[in-house]
C-alpha cells in the first residue's frame, strides 16, 4: 500500500472514530441533562462540569503526549513521531479552546463572573498558550528536520513546565471548587454523577483518538503528495 | 571536565567581549527597563493604589521584560556569518557551548537587574534597607531558571522569521512560576515578614532552577544535532 | 589443518571514508548512497547544480549533521559520537564563522581556546602572517574587505592544523585577485599533505587544484573518479549528465 493510500485509510478511520465520539458527546449531553441528578448547591449550571472537566484533562493529556513524543523523536529521529506530535498538538489546541469557552459559561451563572484565576482554568489557559506557541513555531520553520527537532524541545520544556505552573498557581489561592473526584479518602461524588463524568471522559478520549488519527492520516497523505527530493 | 569548563568559559568570555564591543543590547535593555518604570509611574492612580502595594509587581514585570530583551541578543551574534557552525565544529561537547552562552546571558540579565534596581528605588521611593540581601537572593533564584530556558529558546527562534515576537511568545509561559514566587517573596520582604514565610517559595524557585538548568543542558545537544 | 596465511601488512585506512551516506526526512531525500574516499594530498572537487546536496554532504563530512544512513570515518574511526575527532577537520564556507565586532586576531585567539591549542599567541600570529593579514590583525573584521575576510577564515580553519579541510563554495563573492590568493594558499596546504574536499558550482576556479572530480546531481554521484587532464572534456561530460 502506498503512503498516500495509507494516509487516506487512516483519515477515513479517524473520521469514523471522530463521528463516533461526537455522537457519544451528544449522548453525554443527553445523559447529563436528563439522567443525572441536579447538584444541590449549584443547580443546573453545574452540569457543564461534565463537559468542562474532561476537556481540561484531555488537554493536559495531549500536552504530556506532545512532550513524550518529542523526547522519543530526539532519541529515535523517526519522522512519524513528529507527525504524531503535531496531530496531538492540534487536537489539544481544540480541546483547550473548548475548555476556555465552557469554563466561563459555567462560571458566570455560578460565581457571577466570566473569568476567575483559579488553578484549573489558569492551567488550561497556560496549556492553550503552549499549544499556540508550539503551532506558531512550527509554522515559522521551513526545513522539516529542524522543525521536528525544535518543536520536540519546546514540547519537552512545556511538559516539564506544567507541574510548576500548577503548583505555583494552586498555592496562589484558588476559587475553583475542590477537585471532588480526586479526593483520596472516599469518592465524594454520588454514583450517578460519577458515572456521567466517567462516560464523558471516555467519550473525550475517543474524540481525541479520532481527531489525532484523522490529522495524522491527513498528514501522511499530504507528505506523500508533497515534494520529494527536497533538501 | 577541564576541557568542558575551558570551552564553556571561552564561549562566555567571547560573548561578553562581543557585547562589550558593541554595547547595543545591554544599553537597549537598561533603557527599556527605565522606560517601563516611568510608564508604571504614570499608569498608576496614586489615590487608589499605594506604591508599596504595587512595588513588587512593578519590579518583577520590569525585570521580566528587560530580561527577555537581553536574551534575544545571545544568538543574534551567532547568526551573522554563521558563527554558530564555527562553535559546533569545535571538538567540544554541545553542552559546553550551552553552558558558556548561559553564563554570558546570566551576566547580562544580572547586569540589567543590578542597574534597574537603583532606578526602581529612585522612582518609587522605596526603602530597601534590610530587605536588600533577600531581594538580591530572590533575583538570583528567579532569574537562573528562566535564563536557561531563554537561552535554549533563543537558539531556536533566531533561525525563524519574526524572531523578536517568537521568543517572548514561547518564553513568557516559563516566567509564570518564577514571577509568582518572586513577587510573593518580595512583597513579604518589603512588608518585613519573617523568613519562615518565604522559605517555601524560595525552595520552589530553587527547584525550578535546578530542574530547568539540568533539562536545558541535556536538551541542547540533540537540539543542535541536525 | 590449513597452512597459515602469509602476513600482509595491515592496509592503511583512507583519511576520510564515507560509506553509503543518506540524508532524508520522511519521503524527502537530500542524499542517497553517497560514498567517498579521501587520502592525504588529494583535493576532491565536488560540482553540481544548486540543490544537488553539496552543502549537505559537506555538513555530514564535518560532523555538523548526522546521516540518516551510512557513516563517516576519519583515520579509521567513526566521526559520530566522538567530539574529539572533529579536531582533525576544518571547514571553510562562504560564511566566515567570524565575529564582526572582534578583530581577526581575537577571533583566532578564541578559536585557539576552543580547540585547546598550546602556545596560542604564536600560532595565531603565524597563521595570520601566512595568509598575509599580519598588519590588519587588530582591525575589527567588519572593516576588512571580502577577500581579507576569506583569508582570515582560512587562517581560522587551519589554526588547529586539521588533516582534512572541507570547503563549501570558498570563491563566492571574491574578485579574481582574491580568488588567486586563496588558490595559492590552498595549493600550499595540499603540498604540505593536507586533504581537501571542495564543493563548488564553478568548476574553473578550483580545476587546477583538484586531483579528483565528482559530479553530484539530485543527491547522488553522476560522475566520480580521479580528475582527467582536460577541463573541456569534463565540462562536456558534466553538461551531458545534467541534461541526460
Amino acid at each position: 500500500m502506498t503512503e498516500r493510500d495509507e494516509g487516506r485509510r487512516l483519515t477515513r478511520r479517524g473520521l469514523r472514530i471522530s463521528g463516533l465520539g461526537l455522537a457519544g458527546l451528544a449522548a453525554v449531553y443527553l445523559v447529563a441533562l436528563r439522567y443525572t441528578p441536579v447538584e444541590r448547591f449549584q443547580g443546573l449550571p453545574q452540569k457543564i462540569f461534565y463537559l468542562h472537566v474532561p476537556a481540561a484533562w484531555s488537554a493536559l493529556l495531549a500536552f504530556s503526549l506532545v512532550g513524550i513524543a518529542g523526547a522519543l523523536y530526539l532519541w529515535l529521529r523517526d519522522p512519524r513521531l513528529d507527525l504524531f506530535a503535531e496531530s496531538i498538538a492540534e487536537a489539544g489546541l481544540v480541546f483547550s479552546c473548548v475548555m476556555l469557552t465552557t469554563g466561563p459559561l459555567w462560571g458566570k451563572p455560578v460565581w457571577g463572573t466570566w473569568w476567575t484565576w483559579d488553578a484549573r482554568l489558569t492551567l488550561t489557559l497556560m496549556l492553550f498558550f503552549l499549544f499556540l506557541g508550539y503551532r506558531v513555531l512550527r509554522g515559522a520553520i521551513q526545513e522539516p528536520g529542524e522543525r521536528a527537532r525544535f518543536s520536540a524541545v519546546v514540547g519537552i520544556l512545556g511538559m516539564v513546565l506544567v507541574p510548576f505552573v500548577h503548583l505555583s498557581v494552586y498555592l496562589f489561592r484558588t476559587l475553583h471548587p475542590q477537585p471532588i473526584v480526586l479526593k483520596p479518602s472516599e469518592p465524594s461524588l454520588p454514583w450517578e454523577m460519577l458515572r456521567t463524568l466517567l462516560l464523558s471522559v471516555g467519550v473525550y478520549t475517543v474524540l481525541l483518538i479520532g481527531f489525532v488519527t484523522t490529522r495524522y492520516g491527513l498528514g501522511r497523505a499530504a507528505e506523500a503528495e508533497g515534494e520529494r527530493d527536497v533538501r | 571536565m577541564g576541557d568542558f569548563l575551558r570551552a564553556a568559559l571561552a564561549v562566555a568570555a567571547k560573548d561578553i567581549r562581543v557585547e562589550h564591543r558593541s554595547r547595543t543590547a545591554l544599553v537597549a535593555a537598561v533603557a527599556f527597563a527605565a522606560l517601563v518604570l516611568v510608564i508604571f509611574n504614570f499608569a498608576r492612580e496614586p489615590a487608589a493604589v499605594s506604591r508599596e502595594a504595587l512595588a513588587p509587581s512593578v519590579l518583577w514585570i520590569t525585570f521580566s521584560f528587560a530580561g527577555v530583551i537581553a536574551l534575544n541578543r545571545s544568538f543574534v551574534v551567532e547568526r551573522e556569518n554563521a558563527a554558530l557552525d564555527g562553535l559546533l565544529l569545535a571538538p567540544v561537547s554541545r553542552s559546553a557551548i550551552f553552558l558558556g552562552k548561559y553564563l554570558a546571558n546570566l551576566v547580562f540579565v544580572f547586569t540589567v537587574e543590578a542597574v534597574t534596581l537603583p532606578l526602581f528605588v529612585l522612582f518609587f521611593g522605596m526603602d530597601l534597607t534590610g530587605s536588600l540581601p533577600g531581594i538580591g537572593l530572590t533575583a538570583v533564584l528567579a532569574t537562573a531558571g528562566f535564563v536557561a530556558v531563554g537561552t535554549v529558546l533563543a537558539a531556536m527562534t533566531v533561525r525563524t522569521r519574526f524572531a523578536e515576537l517568537m521568543l517572548p511568545l514561547l518564553l513568557l509561559p516559563f516566567l509564570v512560576p518564577p514571577v509568582i514566587g518572586a513577587v510573593q517573596v518580595t512583597a513579604r520582604l518589603l512588608g518585613g515578614r519573617p523568613v519562615s514565610e518565604i522559605a517555601g517559595w524560595l525552595l520552589i524557585l530553587g527547584l525550578y532552577d535546578l530542574v530547568f538548568v539540568t533539562l536545558c543542558l541535556m536538551v541542547f545537544p540533540p537540539l543542535m544535532d541536525e | 589443518m590449513t597452512s597459515p596465511r602469509p602476513q600482509t601488512p595491515a592496509a592503511v585506512p583512507p583519511l576520510l571514508e564515507a560509506c553509503g551516506l543518506e540524508r532524508r526526512f520522511g519521503a524527502a531525500r537530500a542524499l542517497r548512497g553517497v560514498s567517498l574516499s579521501v587520502n592525504p594530498g588529494e583535493c576532491h572537487l565536488v560540482v553540481g547544480p544548486n540543490g544537488a546536496g553539496k552543502s549537505t554532504l559537506l555538513r555530514l563530512l564535518a560532523g555538523l549533521a548526522r546521516p540518516s544512513a551510512g557513516r563517516v570515518t576519519i583515520e579509521g574511526a567513526p566521526l559520530a559520537g566522538d567530539p574529539a575527532r572533529r579536531r582533525l577537520i576544518g571547514l571553510l564556507s562562504h560564511q566566515s564563522h567570524l565575529y564582526d565586532d572582534l578583530s581577526a586576531a581575537e577571533n583566532l585567539a578564541f578559536a585557539a581556546r576552543l580547540y585547546g591549542l598550546p602556545d596560542a599567541p604564536a600560532a595565531v600570529r603565524d597563521r595570520l602572517a601566512a595568509v598575509g593579514l599580519a598588519e590588519r590583525a587588530s582591525d575589527p573584521v567588519r572593516r576588512l574587505s571580502r577577500g581579507m575576510v576569506q583569508r582570515a577564515a582560512i587562517a581560522r580553519a587551519l589554526l588547529h592544523s586539521p588533516l582534512l579541510l572541507l570547503l563549501d563554495e570558498p570563491y563566492t563573492g571574491l574578485d579574481p585577485h582574491s580568488s588567486d590568493q586563496v588558490t595559492g594558499l590552498l595549493r600550499g596546504e595540499l603540498a604540505a599533505g593536507r586533504a581537501m574536499v571542495l564543493a563548488s558550482h564553478d568548476v574553473h576556479e578550483a580545476w587546477d587544484l583538484a586531483t579528483h572530480a565528482h559530479v553530484l546531481v539530485r543527491g547522488s554521484w553522476a560522475l566520480t573518479g580521479p580528475r582527467g587532464p582536460s577541463l573541456d572534456d569534463f565540462l562536456r561530460s558534466y553538461r551531458a549528465v545534467l541534461h541526460g
